[in-house]
């Protein structure tokens, strides 16, 4: 395949074509249309090009590049490996459809904030490229700020509502704490060489002390970006600020970036994974994933909502990854391969799906102008297609066969079933707890969906509490065509990756032997695309395809029966009253109703300030405000920490040139002292 | 690993299934009516219930969208397959390796998902009702009901209900103290996940405390029909699962036809004594409180753990 680019190089092009395109939408006198029609389009299919490019990687052995760009002598390292290609795949897979969908998202905007927001987005999909392929600290930091500079940039698209303007201050806060720790992770890792290119930092050998150091330094560092408790609380603020593709974007692909970087970091980079690290990362894992969902519960704007769902997935993966940590470091391969394949199956499964509900969610927002639940109702009578798209993601993100969510999550109880293989006794009867964690974050998952499809699609429209309606673009309508095509393909995605798991498992495997040296059992690489095999065919075997025929079959059976015995005779009437005839759509179950057992079960998990009105209140008035604890134990404190220490700082400036003329001549001295 | 006679067992196996459920739910019935000194229906009631409801006019409120109607085909469709993949009458089933025991426990949430949908879909109060609590009831049951499978998945070290129904069928009888901790959190969350006493009443309508009735209200003829019958086949599978889990002997192998008559008779025996065991429980306790229900399922939690526990140090 002499005529085809190879993969490297293919990818380069991709990411540069995506800075063009960025270029480009500058360019052509602020004309709205043009940005639409032809920017996004191209995005898009620069996204199917790096995917292709991606998926051909990953059967490829390594390969390397340097850049003649750059500073003097420290030229920009690239480097594709198996790794790379997975994570590129999942950035062109999925920024296609999301591009798609932000062609026709976007056309009510400005011509003015249109061409800004064309060339942030590209920038941004571009710098998460450059995140992946980067094979030296120089270009990866430069990349990861640029990243998040353009995300920036993308969530206070709406700067002129301080609420988002707050929300983005937050977010680069956080993206540069932890953007902090991993600068100070790379200059651990070099050992004071002053060489940073990935290969110079793969060959370091660190002491055990220094290489948790850079382990905890990476983990926090990277675990900022991803959203992983404590460091979760700019997520919530600043997903939903964004525009809806770029809400997509961002919890879909950018938080993938982080766990790449982790992987990348802790596999490769600094190698000799321990098990000790891994119970970290399982704990924190186990937290990430009820506190996200738990959280995600109690929310009735769907954004926000989907944000904190973000944060569960995340606990998700590390759980994958801390299971294979933990193998890893008490020297089982096999099982460790299969952890970290389920943690990177679900990383894909998670963009895909996330990105298609945080889709709808914006189309929802175009037809009505809502984002609180508590104002829907309905609308799968008005937006039938929406409807059914959104009905897909949420059956894929609650963990339902034969989607895609639910191969992944099946990976990981299998990782966590291997426990009996370790030696720890206190480790070996601790894992399967992290496994039921999972198990409960995913039944609440369910819960949490039947709250949003039920609340936001089924039962009657609510009528809204304010009179004044927020301004709706498409007032009433459902998704456009382009718009529903980016959805159709996310869709088909999680079938996709739901129906035939073993060419993924298969693929992941590749990634997985080259990070770790060996991979799966053998028993495990002779599953076929009927059967998804993760130890050995006795253990246990999933087969997708098989279990999807068998339930349409016996549905289908069971409607034509029913038909050919009996009759298909329907009546319709109104919906049985109990004898009330006085009730009204706003009676129905609101976003909070359905959220108040779990106030009940978990009341200790939240901050909740609640005014119950008394039986001889005048103007009875019931409300109920639920709080992040995060906040008021780390956020706040750690705030008011800062603003001390800068206050005693601030000392030092008197504002006098006699008295700074003493500090140079003070430091002076001091110098003359010390370096004498 | 797919052969005729075993396909054929395969098929006997889950229209069985489909067939019998009714009538452990007619037979659990008659006994508490006996327990409670009620002249007994008879054991075919429910036959006849299903029966006069597949043979009326649905009434469908107007407002309905198409995933009501689809829900009761959806339901019944999971159940037949979940009696497709519990070992009854034979192990080694050749359909059971397409969907363990991790994906039994998803078949049953996704019946539920589907319920509870359906139920918010005409958007009445009590619909939204039912589905908050049957969704409370399934959290707090699902993650015990995977622990009580993971240990037996531990002792057998597999999670395909063949190999462990095996595994547990051919060791020599003695009492294993994880499975009877197993045990009995099995016996809390398949009352609960039934919506039996003491988590919910299936003979209620009182609206502060029905569950699952809550969320059929709507339902008629045959939609309810296929709901209820999907009631009894999920009771039915329950008990199987129970049965094959704890009691396993006498269960035959798919494709040894001359094993089939003993396994029909022990099966019959055990799913007689579950069944009166059931009324028993159901006529000793009473419902209990809706936010007691958490106590409840968080105790069946906690024993599943202590039983896994269990095995892990008595296994050293």
């Amino acid at each position: 395949m002499d005529f085809l680019p190879s993969p490297l190089s293919g990818a380069l092009a991709a990411a540069v074509s995506w800075l063009v395109i960025a270029l480009a939408s500058l360019a052509p006198g602020r004309n709205a249309l043009v940005v639409r029609r032809l920017a996004f389009p191209l995005g898009a299919l620069a996204g199917l090009a790096l995917a292709a490019f991606g998926l051909q990687a990953m059967w490829l052995p390594a390969a390397q590049m340097t850049l003649p760009l750059g500073l003097p002598d420290l030229p920009f390292h690239l480097r594709i490996d198996p790794l790379a290609g997975f994570f590129l795949m999942l950035l062109g897979a999925v920024s296609a459809g999301v591009c798609v969908y932000a062609a026709g998202y976007f056309r009510d905007e400005s011509g003015e904030r249109l061409t800004l927001i064309g060339l942030q987005y590209h920038v941004f999909l571009a710098s998460m490229a450059f995140v992946i392929v980067a094979d030296d600290a120089y270009l990866f930091m430069v990349a990861w700020e640029t990243m998040a500079l353009s995300s920036y940039f993308l969530v206070t698209t709406d700067h002129k509502l301080p609420a988002v303007r707050g929300a983005g201050f937050l977010y680069l806060l956080v993206a540069h704490l932890g953007a902090i720790a991993i600068l100070l992770c790379f200059g651990v890792m070099s050992g004071g060489q002053g060489d940073y290119t990935f290969d110079a930092l793969r060959a370091a050998e660190l002491k055990p002390l220094w290489a948790t150091v850079a382990f905890l330094l990476a983990f926090f560092g990277f675990g900022a970006k991803a959203g992983m408790i404590p460091l979760h609380a700019w997520l919530p603020e600043a997903h939903p600020a964004a525009p809806s593709p770029v809400s997509a974007l961002m919890s879909g692909i950018m938080i993938k970036t982080a766990i790449y970087g982790m992987v990348r970091v802790i596999y490769d980079l600094i190698g000799g994974v321990r098990w000790e690290w891994g119970v970290l990362v399982l704990a924190i894992g186990a937290a990430t994933t009820l506190f996200g969902v738990l959280y995600a519960l109690m929310q009735h704007d769907l954004k926000r909502l989907l944000a904190y769902h973000s944060v569960e997935n995340i606990g998700i993966i590390l759980l994958g990854l801390g299971a294979s940590m933990v193998f890893l470091g008490f020297g089982h391969s096999a099982a460790g391969a299969l952890g970290l394949i389920a943690a990177l199956y679900h990383t894909l499964n998670h963009a895909v799906f996330k990105g298609l509900l945080f889709l709808g969610a914006g189309s929802i927002l175009h037809a009505t102008g809502l984002r609180n639940l508590n104002d829907m109702g309905g609308l799968i009578h008005k937006m039938p297609k929406t409807a059914f798209y959104f009905l897909i993601g949420a059956l894929a993100i609650s963990a339902l066969p034969p989607l895609n969510g639910f191969v992944s999550e099946w990976l990981t109880f299998q990782a966590a079933l291997q426990a009996p293989l370790l030696a720890n006794g206190v480790v070996r009867s601790v894992l399967p707890l992290f496994a039921a964690t999972l198990a409960l974050a995913g039944a609440l998952t369910a819960m949490c969906f039947v709250k949003v499809y039920g609340i936001a699609f089924l039962g009657q429209p609510r009528e809204p509490r304010h009179a004044p309606q927020p301004k709706a673009p498409a007032a009433g309508r459902d998704a456009g065509t382009l718009e529903q095509y980016g959805m159709a393909w996310l869709a088909a995605g999680c079938f996709v990756l739901g129906l035939f798991p073993t060419s993924f498992l298969l693929m992941l495997n590749r990634v997985a032997t080259s990070l770790t040296g060996k991979g799966l059992s053998r028993a495990a690489l002779e599953s076929n695309w009927l059967w998804l095999i993760p130890s050995s065919s006795v253990q246990a075997s999933y087969s997708p395809g098989i279990f999807l025929i068998v339930i349409v079959a016996v549905t289908l059976l069971t409607f034509l029966l029913v038909r050919r015995f009996y009759h298909g005779r329907v009546r319709y009437a109104d919906p049985w009253d109990c004898g009330y005839p006085g009730q009204t759509p706003r009676m129905q179950d609101t976003a909070d109703a359905f959220g108040q057992p779990i106030r009940h079960v978990f009341g200790p998990v939240y901050l909740m300030k609640r005014h119950l009105p008394g039986p001889d209140d005048p103007a009875p008035k019931f409300t109920l405000k639920i709080e992040d604890r995060h906040w008021y134990w780390l956020y706040l404190p750690l705030a008011r920490l800062t603003n001390y220490v800068s206050s005693k700082i601030a000392l030092l400036q008197q504002g006098r040139i006699s008295i700074y003329l003493l500090y140079s001549f003070l430091t002076l001295i001091a110098l003359l002292v010390f370096v004498r | 690993m797919a052969d005729t006679p075993g396909i054929a067992f395969q098929i006997l196996q889950s229209v069985f299934v489909v067939l019998a459920a009714p009538l452990l739910l007619g037979w659990a019935n008659q006994c508490r009516a006996w327990l409670q000194n009620r002249s007994a229906p008879s054991i075919l009631l429910p036959y006849r219930t299903l029966a006069k409801l597949f043979h009326k006019d649905a009434v469908i409120a107007k407002n309905a969208s198409a995933l009501f109607r689809l829900t009761p085909y959806v339901v019944f469709g999971c159940m037949w397959l979940a009696a497709g993949i519990v070992p009854v009458l034979a192990t080694d089933l050749p359909f059971a390796p397409a969907a363990d025991i991790i994906a039994l426990v998803a078949v049953f949430a996704l019946a539920r998902v589907f319920s509870a949908l359906a139920a918010m879909d005409i958007g009445t109060s009590f619909g939204g009702l039912g589905a908050r609590r049957e969704m409370l009831i399934g959290f707090l049951a699902e993650p015990a009901m995977l622990m009580t499978l993971f240990t037996a998945a531990f002792i057998s070290g597999s999670t395909q209900f063949n190999t462990i129904v095996e595994t547990l069928g051919n060791r020599e009888f003695a009492i294993d103290p994880s499975l009877a901790f197993a045990a009995a959190a099995f016996l809390m969350v398949a009352l609960a996940e039934n919506a039996r006493i003491p988590i919910d009443n299936p003979t209620t309508h009182l609206e502060l405390t029905m569950i699952h009735e809550a969320m059929i209200l709507e339902y008629s003829a045959r939609h309810l029909a296929l709901i209820e019958w999907a009631v009894a086949i999920k009771l039915f599978a329950y008990v199987s699962i129970g049965i094959a889990l704890f009691a396993p002997w006498g269960i035959a192998e798919a494709g040894n036809w001359s094993a089939l008559p003993l396994a029909f008779a022990a099966l019959a025996v055990k799913l007689t004594l579950a069944g009166a065991g059931l009324a028993l429980v159901e006529t000793l306790l009473a419902k209990l409180r809706l936010f007691l229900a958490p106590e409840f399922l968080s105790t069946a939690f906690l024993l599943a753990v202590l039983g896994m526990l269990t095995h892990f140090l008595t296994q050293g």
